[in-house]
């Protein structure tokens, strides 16, 4: 069977949903072998976790240039691996940086490239959502390898256990790829919430809000669901909550099971984040407002009222 | 110290779109044409360093003939001059052909530090200043909040999923920005009147010596099979809140079992 390449999106020392995503979708078109490239011991914890989902082997390329720059030293050791393997695909996360390392890959092999994937058929036809998630677009690859970076969230993982057989990768990185170096890198606090692009949950505030201290409503609720917190552009413009958890155009992209918008009126760039939602529920005082276009359960109302006694009716049920 | 920044002509993201044509391109045609919102962030952000160091500045597009109307709103903001390179060969060009035109029209222009938007509203494909590094052998620092300039070197601090880190390259870079790097300037009435005078350069392939069969549709390594419009949500239930909401909110999620 064809062996098709994921990279691995990992984070301290636990592998992203996505990736296990990925190694699900993988396997419409042949059979997944998981790509860890990092510092050394990065792929020792995440092993496990791989060879669950299906990975039948898991080339490990380790070394410390792979961590202390930026991106590049990764496309050169997974470019020498593509060549190496002539994998019928390599996917990536539709994150930051796995969306670069693919971008490099493509000037590299002279291979196509596809972004935000959501789905993929065993022909390697890509389902895309353009222009905010407002147009549907199926295209392929027609040169080289293709390059596929998923969108986050988009099948629900399933496991097929495999051997996750380790292969060491040689890594000789080139003073080429050392141009940019991270000197520092900080972890932010890790909440006990979700993560907002994988939760199942979120429930978002925006302007309707009014305030940083008001959000404690927003969170009160998320944490009674389980969900992360979200935030429209006008809540993270006016420092009611931190920039990272915006979700839209220039923010995160979520695709939950269940997605709560309070004070929220639902401009195009914010539903260019949330649309795919399964169920979307909205609060909101202005009965025209656009948010109401795409909610399966809608209140028109205040939300200072709705959302307290919302509160209290879920701790009853408790 | 000479600045180029990228900027992308699309159409605006706050009205309606669509994709048009046997290649399912982004339809440009509609009047609803603006600067590529994160790239007044560029522009302001090379301005800053302007006010600074003295810098010159050059705005570089690559789009369709209307893409000058966008370039010269952009030259109100202060920066010295632009670069346009419109030649029908690019349309429907992927983000590599994209990069290749880019390139080539880099090639022309003296530059030590290259800013571009982090993303396009169009394409959204975020990859650009990447692929530029890779076939101009310089830095990509990408998704920058903060930039600083210093003694043969630059300092980039972006956030990630994580948190956020600081970068730092040497030589020649290309930085991307995000949107919460700074307040892009209102063009002045001055500003406006001083863009009309200001040199626009406008370039076709040929002038850049690229081939136009290696960029454009004919140059794409991806193709647009199908394209629809997704189909609308259906409407949902809505009801005003009479005293009851919340109760009627937990008694929706309680028969959707998320409580
Ligand atoms: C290029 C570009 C990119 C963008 N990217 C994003 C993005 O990523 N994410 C994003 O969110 N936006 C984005 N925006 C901004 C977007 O256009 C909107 O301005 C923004 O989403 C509005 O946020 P909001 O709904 O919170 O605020 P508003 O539009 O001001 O809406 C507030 C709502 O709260 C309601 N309200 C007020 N008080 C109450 C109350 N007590 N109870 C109930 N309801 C109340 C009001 O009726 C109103 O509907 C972008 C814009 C551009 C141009
Ligand atoms: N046709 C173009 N002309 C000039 N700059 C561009 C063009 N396309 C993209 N860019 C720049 O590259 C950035 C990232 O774009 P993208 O990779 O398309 O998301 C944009 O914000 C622009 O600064």
């Amino acid at each position: 069977m064809a062996e098709v390449l994921v990279v691995v999106d990992a984070s301290g020392g636990t592998v992203r949903k996505v990736t296990l995503e990925m190694l699900t979708m993988a396997r419409a078109l042949g059979e997944p072998s998981a790509v860890v490239l990092g510092a050394p011991g990065t792929a020792a914890p995440l092993t496990a976790a791989l060879g669950e989902y299906g990975a039948a082997k898991v080339y490990v390329a380790e070394h410390d240039d792979l961590d202390g720059f930026l991106v590049a030293p990764k496309a050169e050791v997974l470019a020498a691996l593509v060549a190496e393997k002539s994998p019928a695909a390599v996917l990536l996360s539709s994150g930051q940086e796995g969306k670069e390392i693919a971008g490099r890959l493509a000037v590299k092999l002279g291979n196509g490239l596809l972004t935000d994937v959501s789905a993929l058929d065993a022909d390697g036809t890509a389902t895309q959502s353009v222009f905010a998630g407002s147009w549907v677009v199926k295209s392929k690859v027609t040169t080289g390898v293709p390059l596929v970076t998923v969108r986050p969230n988009s099948l629900t993982p399933e496991a097929a256990p495999a051997a996750a057989e380790q292969v060491g990768v040689e890594v000789a990185v080139s003073d080429k790829a050392k141009k940019v170096a991270v000197v520092e890198r900080v972890t932010a606090q890790k909440s006990a919430r979700p993560e907002l692009t994988e939760a199942s949950v979120v429930v978002s505030g925006g302007r309707g809000v009014g305030s940083a201290e008001n959000f404690a409503l927003v969170e009160e609720l998320a944490d009674l669901l389980g969900g992360a917190v979200g935030a429209s552009r006008a809540a993270t413009d006016g420092g009611f909550y931190p920039h990272k958890y915006q979700v839209g155009q220039t923010g995160s992209t979520v695709s939950p099971q269940l997605y709560i918008a309070l004070g929220i009126s639902g401009a195009i760039q914010h539903r260019a984040g949330m649309q795919t939602a399964k169920r979307i529920v909205a609060v909101n005082k202005d009965d025209e407002a656009p948010i109401f276009d795409l909610a399966d359960f809608g209140v028109v109302g205040d939300l200072f009222k709705v959302v307290p006694q919302a509160v209290e009716g879920i701790k009853n049920r408790r | 110290m000479n600045i180029v920044v990228l900027v992308k002509q699309v159409p605006d993201s706050g009205a309606e779109r669509s994709l048009a044509g046997d290649g399912w391109s982004v339809d440009r045609s509609g009047g609803t044409n603006v600067i590529n919102e994160m790239d007044e962030y560029a522009i302001e952000e090379a301005l800053r360093l302007k006010d600074e160091t003295g810098a010159q500045v050059t705005l570089l597009t690559v789009g369709p003939d209307h893409a000058v109307d966008s370039i010269r709103k952009a030259l109100s903001m202060g920066p010295d001059a632009a670069v346009h390179v419109s030649d029908e060969a690019v349309a429907g060009s992927d983000a590599l052909g994209t990069a290749k035109v880019i390139a080539a029209a880099l090639g022309t222009l003296e530059y030590d530090l290259i800013l571009s938007g982090a993303e396009s509203t169009d394409g959204g494909v975020q990859v650009l200043p990447h692929l530029l590094a890779e076939l101009l052998d310089i830095a990509a620092l990408t998704g920058a909040r903060k930039v600083t300039v210093e003694d043969g070197g630059l300092l980039v601090e972006r956030q990630t999923e994580d948190g956020y880190e600081v970068l730092r390259a040497s030589g020649k870079a290309i930085v991307s920005v995000w949107d919460t790097i700074n307040t892009p300037r209102y063009p002045s009435l001055k500003g406006i009147m001083a863009a009309k005078r200001k040199p626009v350069t406008t370039l076709t392939l040929a002038d850049l010596g690229v081939d136009a069969a290696t960029v454009g549709r004919s140059g794409a390594a991806t193709t647009v099979l199908s394209a629809e419009p997704r189909p609308a949500r259906g409407a949902g239930v809505k009801v005003a809140d009479n005293g009851d909401g919340g109760d009627q909110l937990v008694a929706y999620l309680t028969a959707e079992k998320f409580v």
